[in-house]
Parts: C-alpha cells; structure tokens; sequence
C-alpha cells in the first residue's frame, strides 16, 4: 500500500489534499442506483444459494450493557451450529461481542472455524485517550479475540483532523498484531455520502482489513446506499493498490429480504470476489432467525413458526 | 457465482383478444374494407394479436364522431371534465400490471422500465392534466381560454402508453376531443385504453383510437376536419406532416429526433456519471429521442470514465423483457433492428473502434448488444445520426467552451445532460447549450409539469407542464 501511494498520509495537508481530490458522490444518482438494484428479484435455486451465503456471512452480535457469561454462552452455541435441526446448515462466521465477554467465548469457540470479534477503542462512541483505546484493544486480543471491531474518531474526523484519526487507526492496527481489524465509520454520524468514501479511504490507507458501516448504537445505521459507497470505495482501493478490503454494514439489517439486497448490491458492484465470510459481513443478531425461517421454508415448502428456530 | 434464477412476471393477468377493432363513438368497430394487420412480441416473434387496419372511410368516421362529441364535450365545466380524466388516471392504477404486462410484450421493453416508469408515469400525467381542468382561465394563456377542437395524435413505438398519455392527457383538459394512431407494432396497450375509456363511461366520441400504418396516420393529419396536429415520431415523418398542414388552418405540435450530447466533466460524481450515462443511451434500449447517444468525456478523465463503463456495461443483463432482473430488453422490430445494424456497421468503417460486452443473445426475436463506439469524431456519421437502438458514440473534449461547441454542432436539439460537481457550471453551461431539456447530474428523468420539447429539428411545441395546455388552447 505504502508503495503506491507513499506520500498520501505523510502530513495533515497531503492527506486533506487526497480525501478532497477524491470523486464527488451524487446523493440522488447513489440512492437511486441502490434503490433500482433492490427492485431486483430473487428466487428459487438463486435465494436459496444467498441465503446459505448470508447465514455464513453473519457477525452474531450482541453488544448490551446486559450481556452476561450465560447470555454469550448461549449466543456461541448458535452461532457454531444455527439450525440445530439441520446438520446441514452453515455456521455464521462470527461471533461479535464486548472485550469482557471474550474469555468467556473464546474456549468456547477455539477450533469451530467460528471467528471472535471484539469490539474495541471505547465502543461506541470512541471518546476516550488513545491509550485507553489501545489497552483495550491489547485486552481482547489477548484474551483470544481474533477480530477487532475499533470505532473511528468521529469527533477528530468531522473537525476535519485526519491525520489524527488515521495516527489511531495506525495505532490500534499495530495493537491488533495478528488479529483483523474492522474500522467501524459510524455513518450515520458522518451524515454525507461524501465524508463516507472519505473515511473509507482514511481507514484503508491506515491498515483497515474491513470497513464497517455502523455501531449499531445510532440511528440511521447500515443503508444499501451508504453500502454503495463504500464497496465502490473498495473496489477503487483495490484497482489503486492491489489490496483487496472487506466491507460490513452492520445495524438494522432484520430480514432474508434485505440480506439478498445487500448481496446483489456486492454482486452488481464489486462482483465475485467479494461474495464471500472473508470479504463481506452482516453485523447483525434478529437476521439469523429469519434467514434460517425462510432456508426451512425453501427446503420444506412450508413456514415453521418462529417457535422452531432458537431464541438466544 | 451469484446466478439470479428466472424471475418472469406472468402473463396470466393480460386477456389479448385474438383480433381487435377501431374504437370509434364509444365502441369497437370492425374496419370499412376489413383489413387487418399483425401484432408480434418482438422478443420471441410469437403473433400477439390481429389489429384492424383503418382505410379513409374508418379515418372519415372516427373524425366526424369527435366532430360530433366536441361540441358538448367542450361545453361541459372543467370539473365535470377533471372527474373523468381523474377517472381514467384511477383505472390505469388499477390495471397497471396488466398494463405493464402488455407493454413488455408488445414492445419488448423489460417490465422493470414498464411497471417502475411508463405505467406509473402514464396515470401522472392524467392526475396532473386533470388538475388543470378547471383551472384553465389561470394557467396564462388568456382571461377565456378554449378548446381548439379535434386532435389528430400520431404517436411512436418508443412509449406506446406514455406517449398516449403525453397526448390525451392536455387534450381532453382542455375541452378537446381526440383521434389517436398508436404505432403499427405497438398498438395493443392503446387499444387497452380503449376498453378503459369505456369502463370510466367517457362520453362516446371523445377518444377514438384508429390503428395501422404510415397511410393510416397520413389520412388522418390531411383529414380537412381535424384543427390540430400533434405527432411524436422520426424527424423525416415530421417534415411531411410539416409539409401536408402548410397553409391549413391546423395548429400542429412535432416532437422529433435527438442526438443528446452528455456531457462528463472531470470534476463529475464519476460513479453516478457511468449510471447517467448506461440510463442516458440504453434505457428502453435506446428507443428514447431524448438519448444520451452522444458522450462528451473531458480528456483528463477519459481512461477512468470509460474503463468504469465497460465495467458497468458488462453488468448489463439483456433478455426476456417479462424477467424482473431484464435491463435491456428486445429491439422493438426487425426493420429498427436493420437500422441499427447499418449504422453501427457504417460506424465500424469509418473507423470507430467498436466494443460490446460479452452477452449472449437469444435465438429469435431482434437483439442488439449494448454497444459503445470510442475514437468517434463530430464528422462520424453515428455521431450525426439519431441510430435509435443501444449504440453510444463516446468523444472527448479539452475545455467548457469545446463540450458546449461540440454539443451544440448537430441539426437537433431535444436534450442534453451535464456532469459536474460545480454548480455554477451546470448553470452556465445549460445556458449554452441549444436542448430543450438539460439535466444536471442526472438523465432521463420524466415528469408530468415538466415541459418537454426540441429546439431545431427536434421539433416545436411543448408537451408536459403548464406549457403544454398551450398547444390545446386557440
């Protein structure tokens, strides 16, 4: 990355100067051209291959003040086998937690093939000292998170100081050693689609493997046109440097219905190469139910209530 | 590999009657002489329908019944008219997927672009005309406005139900009765509204619709009883009609061919700019007379633009019109077909280079492949020529004052479309530029109070909007 484009995060001025000399994202053309691709109509053999796809493409969540050992006991569980009546039936592809939880989960999940993402650096609302960030990072990394969810200095981005959101970034990337690392924008916060393919290019100029739409925490969260942006952001990311980055929306995503949305908007946009649990994710925790309500119904022609499928 | 699986919207809820006759004073009729004609899908070349062929005396008879109905049609008040053609905008609601059906079939349009665009914009532009009624002494074209008379409205294959719509919409606002010739290849949704003409009890008389050929909608445009003249069509039909009405006392409207420049400029919403650009040249395949056709690149972003729309263009999934997922459908008849192929060839040896994606075809039926044309320069002759099918021609230029140049130099003039961030460009260049319509960072966006027409030999007069009462008003 560094090699090709060396000079771009080298200062504050050099890095304003790229993120502003970046395209311009039209608000009507980009909803619309969202807005058409949900009109697009999948069924049969085709929702059935997407639905498999977007069970193993979920990041099971939970991210409450109330969460307990119990409560992410249970979640792993479902998280390593969804249907327990369906041998079949894919496991998701992670298991998205706060930093406390995760020694709980780790044991739990060690071996599965299920990945363990934390969230980190003062999830959600990234106002802390970057070394608070830091050691929290450390903190579930250690404890065996193998993914981490940071949030990005939304204060620091919207004031227009970007080398310093890029300087965290940096940092908590470094904390992350092995461990994957997420860079969660906050969208609905950054308010335009042009801030968003901003922050989606600060985020993978400072390391991002993934680049995440939301916290969940704040309203609107994940949007197919927010999503637009960002995998077309990837897309040019990758064509520029070579390096291939995830995107995950995440919050508000409820039903089958709009994971296959969220699916032909990858389709359509950056192709193939991203249909996979290694490129794209669904940040989410009601989406599992319905996903696996509609895969019963595909299989046996019928709807099970949702007294069959597992509330954890 | 995400394969979208068939997705076809049913043909069950469409009833296309093995033949149909002229609707004249209310009711079907059989033609005079009995000829008739044949109506094919053009996607699969599958005979819809038999469709009367009205001769001079059928032209004589649906010119005198709307003779006969304008008198009280005229002096009804304007919300008693207003309820009818809100009426007429109601049922074309309610029956829009049968609508929509009958469109991709007859026309070979996807359903996507029939069910989202023609249908909902048809009942529009009846709710919107509707509203006018009684309100004519406002709209500024004088303290007693009144009707001018019989309407004789020829209308294209493009926009069978839309472009009907277009035209009866004012006309019957302002007090005027109609006779319509819908297209030959394209009659059946026309005679649809035929039937709800009936179903919302229009007074007999008021909408007659007369179907068949050139000589068909000649007839009618010479008929001495007919005050006004309103066609959307080729430029060439154009000039006759021009030619036929000179020194008559008949007021004609003419909305003719395009040659749209769009225009990229460096600093463009360049993602949105590549889907401007495929919804600019091939939505409904390009059978738009407003069609991006002609793409003006500035030349410091050229590569980026066109290397982004082959991208795009290889995203394009052409076939069944009914398939939900379809975004291009079939060309609508073999002789347009024949067009397109003879200048797209005409293209390739004057020595544009030529470039489709790869996309398979379907064995019957008229196909043409999304096709962009680079290296063409103002004197290519598919730069000139409205080609009316999937064909882009791509050019570049260096300066504003070159784009608004370059755009300017073709004898049309119906619209054009500007791209830039900038929005005192947008301004100043739309200034410039000698079209009708121009859209800003967007194209192809329809609107019933929009008005809509050409400069040069694009046509004169204005359909839509407030404006276009006037061509309905003496």
């Amino acid at each position: 990355m560094t090699a090709v484009l060396p000079e771009v995060s080298s200062s504050g001025t050099s890095l304003r100067a790229f993120l502003h000399g970046l395209p311009g994202v039209d608000q009507v053309g980009a909803e619309q051209r969202a807005a058409m691709l949900a009109t697009r109509s999948i069924k049969t053999t085709a929702k059935e291959w997407a639905i498999d796809l977007a069970i193993r493409m979920v990041d099971l969540t939970t991210l409450e003040g109330s969460d307990t050992p119990g409560k992410v006991r249970a979640l792993a569980a479902k998280a390593k086998r969804p249907d327990p009546a369906d041998d079949s039936c894919p496991a998701v592809a992670a298991l998205c937690i706060y930093p406390a939880m995760v020694p709980v989960a780790a044991p739990l999940l060690a071996g599965t093939g299920v990945h363990l993402a934390s969230v980190a650096t003062a999830f959600p609302s990234g106002q802390a000292p970057l070394s608070v960030k830091l050691d929290d990072t450390a903190a579930a990394v250690a404890a065996g998170a193998d993914e981490i969810d940071m949030v990005i200095n939304r204060g620091a981005f919207l004031a227009g100081r970007y080398q310093q959101v890029h300087e965290e970034i940096v940092a908590v990337k470094g904390a992350c050693g092995a461990a994957h690392l997420k860079v969660i924008l906050e969208t609905g916060e950054l308010a335009t689609y042009d801030n968003v393919r901003r922050a989606s290019w600060l985020a993978m100029l400072a390391g991002a493997d993934f680049i995440k739409t939301s916290t969940g925490k704040v309203q609107p969260a994940a949007t197919l046109p927010v999503t637009l942006v960002m995998l077309e952001a990837v897309r040019d990311f990758r064509s520029a440097t070579g390096r291939q980055v995830g995107v995950k929306p995440a919050g508000g995503i409820r039903t089958s219905k709009d994971a296959i949305r969220y699916l032909v908007l990858v389709n359509e946009t950056v192709g193939t190469d991203w249909l996979s649990p290694d490129w794209f994710r669904f940040g989410a925790s009601t989406l599992l139910n319905d996903l696996l309500m509609q895969r019963t119904r595909m299989r046996t022609g019928h709807y099970s209530g949702p007294d069959y499928f597992t509330l954890d | 590999m995400f394969e979208y699986a068939p997705a076809p919207e049913s043909r069950s809820i469409v009833d296309i009657k093995p033949s149909y006759g002229l609707f004249v004073n209310g009711s079907f009729a059989e033609p005079t002489d009995g000829s008739t004609f044949k109506t094919i899908s053009p996607a699969s070349e599958e005979v819809l329908a038999e469709v009367a062929e009205a001769g001079p005396s059928d032209v004589d008879r649906a010119v005198s019944a709307a003779r006969d109905a304008f008198d009280r049609w005229a002096a009804l008040p304007g919300a008693t008219r207003a309820k009818y053609i809100y009426r007429l905008a109601r049922i074309i609601q309610e029956r829009s997927r049968e609508l929509a059906v009958l469109e991709s079939l007859d026309n070979g349009k996807p359903i996507r672009e029939s069910r989202d665009v023609d249908v909902p914009l048809a009942a529009a532009h009846f709710f919107y005309y509707a509203g006018w009624a009684d309100k004519l002494e406002h709209a500024g074209l004088g303290p007693s406005p009144r009707p001018i008379g019989v309407a004789a409205q020829v209308i294209p294959w493009n926009f069978p139900l839309l472009m009907l719509a277009w035209k009866i919409a004012p006309a019957l606002a302002g007090g005027n009765t109609v006779v319509l010739k819908p297209a030959e290849t394209t009659p059946l949704t026309a005679l649809v509204f035929a039937e709800i003409c009936q179903q919302a009890d229009l007074p007999p008389g008021v909408v007659n619709i007369i179907t068949g050929a050139g000589a068909t909608g000649a007839r009618l445009v010479e008929h001495p009883g007919v005050d006004k003249v309103a066609f959307t069509g080729s430029t060439e039909v154009g000039r006759q009609i021009a030619r036929a009405v000179a020194g008559t006392r008949k007021r004609v409207t003419l909305e003719l061919g395009g040659k749209a420049a769009n225009i990229v400029f460096d600093d463009a919403p360049i993602d949105q700019a590549v889907e401007g650009i495929v919804n600019g040249i091939f939505f409904n395949q390009g059978h738009v007379c407003c069609a991006g056709s002609r793409l003006l690149v500035q030349e410091s972003v050229y590569d980026g633009v066109l290397a982004a729309l082959k991208r795009r263009m290889a995203q394009l999934r052409v076939g069944d019109p009914l398939d939900k997922n379809t975004d291009i459908g079939a060309i609508n008849s073999a002789a347009q077909l024949e067009r397109i192929r003879t200048l797209s060839e005409i293209g390739s040896s004057e020595g544009a280079e030529r470039w489709s994606p790869p996309c398979s075809l379907p064995d019957r039926g008229f196909w043409f492949a999304p096709t962009i044309f680079t290296g063409v320069t103002q004197a290519h002759r598919i730069a000139r020529e409205e080609i009316f099918g999937p064909v882009l021609s791509v050019l570049t230029f260096r300066t504003p004052a070159e784009a608004v140049e370059k755009a300017n130099n073709t004898p049309y003039g119906l619209s054009a479309g500007v791209w830039t961030e900038k929005g005192s460009r947008i301004l100043a260049i739309a200034d410039q530029l000698r079209a009708g319509v121009v859209w800003a960072n967007t194209f192809n966006k329809f609107d019933p109070s929009s008005p809509f027409g050409g400069y040069k030999e694009s046509g004169y007069g204005r359909e839509g909007g407030r404006h276009g009462l006037e061509a309905y008003i003496g």
